[in-house]
């Protein structure tokens, strides 16, 4: 009796799992029948949802895309006999240029386009630095002198001039350096660009271009609206306040007591204050705090207010960024001997900056969200120009289709950044959790 | 053992302030004061010369000017007639009345809205993510603008509720009206008048004390309020001590007595016994004429203020909360029920208070937010302290300086106010390690 056996030897073929546990029918179990509580919250949700849609869907499907008033619509509206009313699309249709670019001259459009365009090729290398080749980078540097020139217009040699500044001063720290030292020459050579933009580069460039005259036409600031505003404020503040940031992030972590206060005491009235108040001193006090008969317009003033309040927040990231690195980084850099500056440049910065890069993007969303504060000082961006809009007498008395379709611009724009950053944070999580 | 990295002695040459060590950090912090000295005394220089062209000299005399405008909705009493530093404090208690009251509905609505992200059921946690990910990427202001205009245009007017068959109805025991003038709320009363004024019962108020007589910052404390505060407190008190003793007997006996409905009748009698004494009862708004009377009038602009603000910010707390229970191991959760402990007793004793530690850091700079964000009231027109200092007494008195800086100089205290109470409490609830 050989084959007589106990144990068995060969696997039972593996049963399918019961009905109830996998496929739709599980899923449903799982997640939203498991238990008389759960239940009950998911008819609840369930009859939630229904309301919603079935209040929203009828009303967004109205074809009122042609009408030119409000009243012009509620005949279309009645003619279909919808009960519940319908949106009035009409506005959109009559204003939507306005809501994106304010007053900026029709057949100059591509110029702001353009610079949307040239934006995101610009932040391709930056933010997909895997993706894209890092000789991209020379294009985002040339970036921030084409945008502005592209953005207010004027002669071809301003940008080029401005570009210049740096490489004079890079020029003059070369040959100074062996003369009267790296500290000097450093300093010389951070004045010089500045001393050449303040004063040599309006005089030159409207003398180089009464021999050449190459350029494209001026656009004045107060043309400049709608959702182009917003971003156009957005971008300007957040890139010169990532310079600024990162000095005072510096300025913070720093052991020189006088500097360290002096960059808390900035960054923590900056973050004590609301965005208004300081809005309100760019629109009364930025006038009187400069020299008598300078006069900048109100869209630059804005500007420098949105730069210095964008800097402190983008300096507590980058302070978060300088902190979060291991203790062994900043040994390491005094090991090797490397100075200050270098040990930041080569060693602490590039790390702590690319960790921080979540951090900037929600401060950008965030100045993103917050320069619709403009239209409060008489701005006209989007929601500046809602009240013309709801003031007209074609449009009087409508609400949800405008605030609707700016809500959508932010909300799109807003939106896809976020998830941008969440992605780059699961990124740059290097650790296995 | 001694290191010396720099050489000592020797004569002190000028070039030693920048190459020496010892010099330098010195060198360096009184270049940056010196810079930052001129940079402030050229601004202050500025400043002097552009306010003498235009004929105006520093001073706060303004404030004691009667302001000449109104106030619709405040706090205390006021008439145009009262100065610009009583309308300013009109305008301080707005903001700090708008601040407290939405911290309050963000916090217990971004709560709610966080823990059930979390939640087993699908559906749920999908509305709640819509929720969160629709009010944090849409600016607050659009949020402001938009419940105005929505308040305005989708309520009834006062009108529709008049007559036999009224286009509208009254909510809660026709005692709440929803129109597009505001919402009509009872309030509070002591002591039920005729229509002559004498009193139908025994049972009256106790009357207002005034303090501080004609000075800006006067005001008056209602009697009925400090007695009823007070009854509540001393109720709290002893249904704490209630608790303790209960606690004692607990650690004593390991068998913790039931004070549940002790504890509530010793909160509630009391204070329902002084509330009936003082002859309590809810005014309740009424049609007259083209209006609602009576009742306490809260305007569009205060409500869709409220709303937005808080709805927006409880995205963030949410987003706050959620991150927060994520943050403790599940462990944790593991190790409580295996102790035996109840599900939602894991929740409030196991998890909450460890997860409060991570939230409460980001919760307080989300209160800051709102406080800050309260100063868009100006773009509804409710008058908080952006719209009475820096709007109308800046526009009518012309005095810009005094006026941003002022009102940049109290919100910055009130910033420091709630951050440093705030660190105070995280302090507390710190994780105590040695």
């Amino acid at each position: 009796m050989e084959d007589l056996s106990y144990v068995r030897t060969e696997m039972l073929p593996e049963r399918d799992p019961p009905a109830s546990e996998v496929g739709i029918i599980g899923w449903l179990r799982m997640n939203l029948f498991s238990g008389w509580f759960n239940s009950i919250l998911t008819v609840v949700a369930l009859a939630f949802i229904y309301f919603i849609l079935a209040s929203i869907i009828p009303w967004l499907w109205s074809p009122t895309w042609g009408a030119g008033s409000l009243s012009a619509c509620r005949e279309i509206i009645a003619e279909l006999g919808k009960e519940h009313g319908g949106a009035c699309y009409g506005v959109i249709t009559e204003r939507w240029q306005q809501l994106l670019f304010g007053f900026y001259p029709e057949e100059l459009r591509w110029r702001p386009i353009l610079t949307f365009i040239g934006l995101f090729v610009a932040m391709a290398p930056v933010l997909f630095s895997d993706a894209f080749p890092s000789k991209m980078l020379w294009f985002t540097g040339a970036f921030l002198f084409i945008a502005p020139w592209l953005m207010w217009g004027g002669p071809i040699w301003t940008p080029l001039l401005v570009a210049a500044g740096p490489a004079l001063g890079f020029v003059g720290y070369r040959y100074l350096a062996p003369v009267i030292g790296n500290l000097g020459a450093v300093i010389v050579a951070v004045l010089i660009p500045i001393l050449f933009w303040l004063f040599l580069v309006g005089p030159l460039s409207s003398l180089i271009y009464s021999i050449i005259p190459l350029g494209i036409q001026i656009v004045e600031s107060r043309l400049f609206g709608g959702f182009m505003l917003s971003v156009w404020i957005g971008v300007v503040a957040i890139a010169i306040s990532l310079v600024l940031g990162v000095i005072l992030a510096l300025g913070r972590q720093s052991d020189l007591l006088i500097v360290k206060y002096l960059s808390v005491g900035f960054i923590e009235f900056i973050r004590g204050v609301p965005l208004i108040t300081l809005l309100f001193v760019a629109s009364t006090l930025l006038n009187i705090f400069m020299p008598p008969g300078t006069n900048f317009d109100i869209i630059l003033r804005v500007m420098i207010m949105a730069t210095l309040f964008a800097s402190a927040y983008i300096a507590e990231v980058v302070r978060g960024g300088l902190a979060a690195l291991p203790r062994g980084q900043y040994e390491a850099a005094d090991a090797l001997g490397l100075d200050y500056w270098k040990a930041q440049r080569l060693i602490i910065l590039p790390q702590a900056l690319k960790i921080s890069i979540p951090g900037i993007v929600s401060t950008f969303i965030g100045l993103f969200k917050d320069t619709t504060l403009v239209s409060i000082i008489g701005l006209l961006d989007p929601i500046g120009l809602t009240g013309s809009i709801r003031a007209d007498a074609n449009w009087n008395g409508i609400v949800w289709e405008l605030y609707g379709f700016i809500a959508l611009l932010f909300f799109i724009s807003c939106f896809s950044m976020s998830r941008y950053s969440m992605w780059l944070e699961k990124k740059l999580r290097t650790d296995h959790r | 053992m001694t290191t010396a990295t720099d050489p000592e002695g020797g004569s002190f040459r000028l070039s030693m302030l920048i190459y020496d060590s010892r010099y330098r950090s010195a060198t360096i912090q009184i270049v940056a004061l010196i810079g930052f000295l001129l940079l402030v005394g050229w601004l202050v220089s500025n400043t002097v010369q552009n306010l003498a062209d235009l004929g105006k000299s520093v001073g706060f005399g303004f404030l004691s000017e009667p302001s000449g405008y109104d106030i619709n909705q405040r706090l205390l009493d006021y008439d145009s007639r009262d100065s610009h530093a009583r309308a300013s404090l009109m305008g301080l208690l707005n903001t700090l009345l708008i601040a407290v009251l939405g911290c309050i509905m963000a916090t217990i609505v971004g709560v709610i809205v966080g823990v059930l992200r979390l939640s087993n059921n699908w559906l749920i946690a999908r509305i709640m993510t819509v929720y969160v990910e629709m009010f944090r990427n849409v600016p607050v202001l659009l949020w402001i603008v938009f419940s105005m205009a929505i308040l305005i245009e989708t309520l009834p007017a006062p009108s529709a509720f008049r007559g036999d068959e009224p286009a509208a109805n009254m909510l809660i025991a026709d005692s709440v009206a929803l129109t597009n003038r505001g919402v009509y709320v009872p309030e509070p009363l002591f002591g039920r008048m005729d229509e002559e004024g004498n009193p139908l019962t025994w049972r009256q108020g106790l009357g207002d004390v005034h303090l501080f007589g004609d000075a800006w910052f006067r005001f008056d404390v209602s009697l009925e309020l400090i007695v009823f505060l007070s009854t509540l407190i001393a109720g709290i008190l002893v249904s704490r001590l209630i608790g303790q003793r209960a606690d004692r007997i607990q650690n004593a006996t390991g068998v913790r007595p039931k004070t549940f409905w002790v504890r509530t009748a010793v909160i509630v009698v009391p204070t329902l016994i002084v509330l009936w004494l003082m002859g309590f009862y809810l005014g309740k708004p009424a049609l007259r004429g083209f209006n609602f009377d009576g009742g306490t009038h809260l305007r569009n602009s205060f409500i869709a203020l409220w709303l937005a603000l808080s709805l927006y910010t409880a995205a963030f707390i949410a987003e706050i909360v959620r991150g927060g229970i994520l943050a403790i191991s599940k462990g944790q959760t593991e190790a409580a029920a295996a102790l035996g402990i109840r599900p939602r007793r894991i929740m409030s004793l196991v998890i909450l208070p460890q997860a409060m530690r991570v939230i409460i850091p980001p919760l307080i700079s989300q209160y800051l937010n709102l406080t800050k964000n309260s100063s868009l009231a100006i773009a509804v027109g409710y008058m908080d302290l952006t719209g009475t200092l820096m709007g109308i007494t800046l526009n009518q008195t012309g005095r810009e300086l005094e006026a941003v800086m002022m009102t940049m100089l109290i919100y910055l205290g009130i910033s420091l106010a709630i951050s440093g109470a705030m660190n105070v409490y995280n302090n507390r609830v710190k994780l105590k390690e040695r």
